[in-house]
């Protein structure tokens, strides 16, 4: 579903990711793992189109299409979805009417008529109560005044409410107590499905013991350095990063 | 052709004679020659067959304007208006009737159809022949009739002058003295026409007086004049504008507004202006300087402006209210749009008089292109006004980086039981902003509008409610090509 080859990308003109390669099927959810500055945010906004974050080398491929001309609209019209780290506010835009023109522009993107107002208000009060997030909120600008639970929680229910088909999460679980992150994650986990990929972007270990993934992929300096399942998180847990580090330096 | 030659030549020469009584009601020229004087105003008059204490009323006006000076202190800029070129009368032109929207020009229905203006609301503004029972004149009558079996008065000031002398006489000029301004003396010399309305003692509208007026509206001339008078325990919702484009060769503009609440009366003003603002490059466009004022006159009455302002390439404009009766209240929202070329020097001015009174400031600009943008306000308590309240907030939006926003808040207290609070932010459409949205599916144009009109909805919540719908799609044709 997403093929990323050899990705070189910058920030603002700085080189970050250094050949990345990943390939993610339908139905897989792949955890990135590494430490701070190694990446992985940056990954996950590339493959979404954020304004900014340049790919200089590499292809990334979602669906068998060539995405990197395409902008970040185009992209979630395509069926990627990114849960923000730092969801942002907008000011005077309710959360309810914020989805509302969400859906409909992703089905306008897909050829498909507008959603019915009776089943957009059945569809986001069975996925808020999916998150347990308050009716209250709802009606809200979105994310202002929101506690860092809150906005976490308001992206997985956006996640629920446009049902990608890949779905980048980066780092849901910083800044979540447990209960909120067992809502999260049962969130998430509610969303798995043999058409729909996952890619979670964390720097713990925690959050892949709600949500267990079938492949990790550790990030050092703007490339994979290593992969594996789910043991290697728990490795990484009790060896930290240091130690892939020392395997690479050994290894060259 | 040169009967219109000829026309302007008698008019100039009538216009150098000295003036005697009643000699120009005999004159039918459609558009007087560029110029003001004494002379010219009596003709404005005379053409109007207004009464003599109208004819009075104008000469003093115009005597006044002559010893003052123009205005300078609004962050505006433009050059000089020579006000010895302009024509100061003009007979309502009989547009020539199209026969269907076919023969209209395709950008302007593009644009009625963005704003979604209602098909034979379309025709009417594109002066297409309507239906019978769309008429412009049917229509009217029916609302005359609803309104007349209400008690109240709604007619076209230069008949009301006619019709209801006392009252006009009584009333204009009450809160806006001729000279309280410059561009106030010189609408109240030469002033067109405009909208007259009264609400007698404990009648609450039956309507909004809109509709109407969006017919009607598009011959009251570059010199506006609007009375309100709400008796004891009335309401009126009255709306100005229109969100349809609308051009005119008159570049200066310069209109007044009285409204006057006497107890416990409630007057809600709505405007929604969309004058031409030039080009891109600033060429053309209109220059819109008006006065607008509300008396709360006796205690318990509540005046409330609420404007949008889309247009003109130059706008100098403060709403205000009087809160001369105990426990009143004043309120004005706005949102003020410039792009391009386009500047705005535009706020209010509560003046708080009466115990008890309260006031609201919510202003909202946005600034675009190379647009300028100012917010000028004065809240003023004087010594009388015990327990006075005042809450402002002025928030400024800023797309791209060759824009303005100024905001020139001016307070002045007399009395040390007022409360007033302050707010101001400044703000950009961020980057993030449009990024999260774009993420969930929005195109740029959408994420901007969304943004845009989260900003706004203080005001938009103020506006009668299909306007609203209109307003904000005002806004999101007003600033297409601003990102990007």
């Amino acid at each position: 579903m997403l093929s990323v080859k050899n990705l070189h990308a910058s920030v603002f003109d700085t080189p970050i990711l250094k050949g990345l390669n990943l390939e993610v099927n339908a139905g897989e959810v792949h955890a990135i793992m590494g430490p701070n500055g190694s990446g992985k945010s940056t990954l996950a906004n590339v493959v979404a189109g954020r304004p900014g974050y340049e790919i200089t080398e590499g292809t990334v491929e979602y669906q068998g299409k060539d995405i990197r001309e395409m902008d970040a609209s185009e992209r979630a019209g395509e069926g990627v979805f990114l849960a923000f780290q730092y969801p942002v506010e907008i000011p005077g835009v309710s959360n309810m009417a914020m989805l509302k023109a969400a859906i409909n522009s992703l089905r306008k993107y897909r050829g498909e008529g507008e959603m019915p107002a009776a089943e957009f208000l059945q569809l986001i009060k069975e996925k808020a109560a999916l998150v347990e997030m308050k009716q209250e909120l709802l009606k809200r600008s979105v994310n202002e005044g929101f506690s860092g639970g809150e906005k976490k929680r308001n992206e997985i229910l956006q996640m629920a409410m446009l049902e990608p088909t890949l779905a980048l999460l980066d780092e849901t679980d910083s800044g979540l107590d447990i209960d909120a992150l067992k809502i999260v994650s049962k969130g998430v986990n509610a969303l798995r499905s043999p058409e729909r990929a996952m890619v979670l972007v964390t720097h713990y270990q925690r959050l892949l013991d709600y949500i267990v993934p079938d492949y990790v992929h550790v990030l050092s300096d703007g490339k994979i350095v290593k992969s594996g399942d789910k043991s290697l998180a728990l490795e990484l847990e009790e060896k930290g990063y240091s130690w892939i580090e020392q395997e690479l330096q050994q290894a060259s | 052709m040169t009967e219109v030659v000829e026309k302007n030549r008698d008019l100039k020469e009538l216009v150098k004679r000295e003036y005697k009584e009643g000699f120009v009601t005999d004159i039918e020229s459609d558009t007087l020659p560029p110029g003001l004087n004494e002379d010219v105003v009596r003709i404005i008059s005379a053409k109007k067959n207004e009464p003599e204490f109208m004819l009075e009323y104008r000469l003093k006006a115009f005597r006044r304007w002559q010893k003052m000076r123009e205005p300078e202190w609004a962050h505006i800029d433009y050059p000089k208006i020579d006000f010895q070129d302009i024509s100061y009368y003009s007979a309502p032109k009989e547009m020539p009737k199209l026969e269907s929207l076919d023969q209209v020009d395709p950008k302007l229905l593009e644009t009625y159809e963005k704003l979604g203006i209602p098909l034979e609301e379309q025709k009417m503004l594109a002066n297409v022949a309507v239906d019978a029972v769309f008429d412009s004149v049917s229509v009217r009558t029916t609302f005359r009739e609803t309104l007349s079996a209400a008690g109240v008065i709604f007619m076209p000031i230069s008949e009301a002058v006619h019709e209801h002398p006392d009252l006009v006489k009584k009333y204009l000029s009450s809160v806006v003295p001729v000279q309280d301004n410059y561009y106030a003396a010189l609408n109240s010399a030469v002033f067109s026409d405009g909208s007259f309305v009264y609400i007698p003692k404990g009648v609450r509208c039956p309507m909004e007086l809109s509709t109407y007026f969006r017919i009607n509206e598009m011959n009251t001339g570059q010199f506006e004049r609007t009375l309100i008078i709400a008796e004891e325990g009335s309401y009126v919702s009255y709306l100005e504008g229109c969100t349809a484009p609308q051009r005119d060769e008159n570049q200066l503009h310069a209109a007044v507004v009285e409204l006057v609440a006497h107890k416990d009366a409630e007057i809600k003003y709505s405007t929604v202006q969309n004058w031409y603002p030039g080009d891109e490059n600033g060429k053309g466009g209109i220059y819109n300087f008006v006065t607008k004022r509300g008396l709360c006159k006796e205690d318990g009455a509540k005046i409330s402006w609420t404007q949008v302002e889309t247009g003109s390439a130059i706008t100098w404009k403060y709403p205000s209210v009087v809160l001369q009766g105990d426990n009143t209240v004043g309120e004005f929202y706005s949102v003020a749009l410039t792009h391009n070329k386009q500047q705005a020097d535009t706020g209010t001015k509560m003046i708080h008089m009466g115990k008890n009174t309260s006031s609201t400031i919510i202003s909202k600009g946005i600034s675009a292109g190379h647009g300028q943008n100012s917010y000028r306000g004065l809240v003023k308590i004087l010594k009388g006004a015990d327990n006075a309240r005042n809450f402002s907030q002025c928030d400024s939006l800023l797309m791209g980086d060759r824009c303005g926003a100024h905001t020139f808040p001016y307070v002045e207290v007399q009395n040390p039981t007022a409360n007033l609070e302050h707010e101001a932010t400044t703000s950009k459409i961020s980057d993030d902003q449009l990024f999260y949205l774009m993420q969930r599916g929005l195109s740029e144009e959408a994420a901007v509008s969304m943004i845009v009109n989260g900003f706004c909805k203080e005001v938009f919540r103020e506006l009668p409610m299909e306007f609203a719908v209109e307003a904000q799609k005002l806004l999101d044709v007003s600033l297409e090509g601003a990102v990007g």
